[in-house]
């Protein structure tokens, strides 16, 4: 087997006595789409954001495209690697959509303004929104903000992306126009690893689905095999929950 | 759409009726009226309040140049001194407060307590005690210490009163100003900066692109209040040998005795000062906000 670009191995997370992760493993494959499910507050975000260190793991080891998270120097390095895409969108309100999408490839990426805004519009049009590449996010819809993110996230190139919820602040009818821009990123071969509950974007796009629970990944699976014969007791419990919606 | 004269909104300006009483309007859009909606509200207060003062100011004038012209010839160095005062000092406020609203928030334990020590100790001791400290006995430690360590420059210091006024300026109220930097930052969504950062920029990049402008926009009210209180705070400088607005004002009651026209005319001088940066700082308000 390859050498997975995301390797996580035994790492441990408190927030003061939570104990919020507690020795998880998780090897990632280039390619790969795995969506990880579970309660609140079992860890899945606090996982997703140890991977490019907005939470620093406080033991274990986490190795991403070949570069180890521990030393603090590349971190820059590696989150140029990663794009990530929040439940509150985090776009910059003060600054124009194309501005958005273009201050981090000027300002890291040390590209020049025509490129910049070339690549700008390109992923604007791929999202679907290049008619509000002059608006401010405040002006757009909650399902365009958070498209927007994902182009912002993609103007850097990067090799991996981590999605947050990045359905759960979304009216129901918004939900659709992003998941189909996730679903397409799937089928370009995009390594991404997705906490979410969307059920049917995990059918259609997910290589593998993970259950965690407490801070610990209960039990992992294709889509299909998980959400038809899950082996535990705790992931039947919580899909018969899910699925009944 | 037929052309519209430019003063079709005159009548409704000086009125404040409803656009749907003008005869012009007569389109679907501008049957719709929302209070307080209107440009820029008819005829700001603040007009009337300017055009008060500056009409008292020139009626007085006028009337009577002995004393008035008088006073206001022989106090405009000193008018020049405290503007100058209060434009420098600024700039130096706002750089020392960004550094030490920064410092404020800092993780690094060091810089967090030597910034606010710095706030809590000046915060802590009145402006005039300052700035009489920094004419007095500044000079005085300055010199000692040259004589200390045997260089005859610094043990031949001699101060210069508007320098050492500015010093005090800026050190007293660019406490406030960190005070007022720290809340701005701080009242940026925590998200911001981790967006700023998954995307590879560097702590200085997100800050420098990202946090402060949000947070500038957040601190200008604030920030426009302290460069009011400033304006004012410069005529405690007139105790401690500089020549501003304020000293000129009793040097001439000294020697004419007429307190009554002296200080009328240097308080309405004071007045249009902060009258027209109100104005300035609300105009600054206006351009610099955005949809959110």
């Amino acid at each position: 087997m390859a050498e997975p670009i995301i390797h996580i191995e035994n790492v441990h997370k408190h927030f003061g006595r939570i104990h919020a992760l507690r020795g998880v493993n998780l090897d990632v494959q280039v390619g790969e789409v795995v969506v990880i499910l579970g309660p609140s507050g079992s860890g899945k975000s606090t996982l997703l954001r140890c991977v490019n260190h907005l939470e620093v793991a406080d033991s274990g080891k986490i190795v991403v495209d070949g570069i180890p998270l521990k030393t603090a120097q590349n971190i820059n390095a590696v989150r140029q690697e990663i794009g990530i895409v929040f439940q509150s969108f985090n776009l910059f309100p003060h600054l124009t959509v194309r501005d958005n999408l273009t201050l981090a490839q000027r300002t890291v990426r040390r590209r020049v303004k025509e490129e910049s805004e070339k690549v700008a519009m390109n992923l604007l049009a791929k999202v679907g929104i290049t008619e509000k590449a002059d608006c401010y996010p405040a002006q757009l819809s909650g399902g365009q903000q958070q498209r927007v993110a994902i182009a912002r996230a993609l103007a850097m190139n990067p090799k991996i992306m981590l999605f947050d919820e990045p359905t759960s602040a979304l009216d129901p009818e918004m939900i659709k126009e992003v998941l189909d821009v996730m679903l397409a990123l799937a089928k370009e071969g995009m390594t991404m690893l997705v906490v979410s509950h969307e059920m049917g974007f995990a059918r259609a796009a997910a290589t593998r689905c993970i259950f965690m629970d407490e801070g610990q990944i209960v039990e992992e699976g294709p889509p299909n095999t998980l959400f038809t014969a899950p082996r535990q007791e705790r992931t039947k419990l919580f899909l018969s929950k899910v699925l009944q919606i | 759409m037929p052309k519209q004269s430019p003063f079709r909104n005159l009548g409704r300006l000086l009125s404040g009726r409803p656009a749907s009483d003008d005869k012009a309007a007569s389109t679907p859009e501008e049957m719709i009226f929302i209070p307080g909606a209107e440009p820029s509200a008819r005829l700001d207060p603040w007009w009337w309040l300017v055009a008060a003062v500056v009409a008292i100011l020139v009626l007085i004038i006028v009337l009577s140049p002995d004393p008035y012209w008088n006073i206001l010839k022989f106090v405009s160095d000193g008018i020049g001194i405290t503007v100058l005062l209060t434009v420098v000092s600024f700039v130096f406020i706002i750089l020392v407060g960004l550094i030490g609203g920064i410092g404020r928030i800092a993780k690094n334990p060091v810089i967090h307590l030597i910034a606010s020590l710095y706030v809590e100790i000046i915060r802590g001791v009145p402006l005039l005690v300052q700035l009489i400290w920094w004419y007095f006995a500044a000079p005085v430690a300055i010199q000692a210490f040259g004589k200390f360590i045997h260089v005859d420059a610094i043990a031949n210091y001699q101060s210069n009163a508007i320098l050492l006024a500015v010093v005090g300026l800026v050190i007293c109220y660019g406490a406030y100003m960190s005070e007022i930097f720290r809340a701005g930052i701080e009242s940026i969504h925590k998200g911001q900066m981790e967006a700023a950062r998954s995307l590879g920029m560097t702590y200085v990049q997100s800050m420098r692109y990202v946090i402060l402008p949000q947070a500038l926009r957040v601190v200008l009210p604030p920030v426009g209040n302290e460069f009011i209180m400033l304006i004012k705070d410069t005529s405690l400088v007139s105790v401690v040998a500089v020549s501003d607005l304020t000293r000129r004002g009793r040097e001439y009651m000294a020697a004419h005795f007429n307190p009554i026209e002296t200080w009328t005319l240097i308080a309405l001088v004071y007045l249009i000062m902060t009258l027209f940066s109100a104005r300035l700082i609300a105009w600054l308000e206006k351009r610099r906000r955005y949809e959110r």
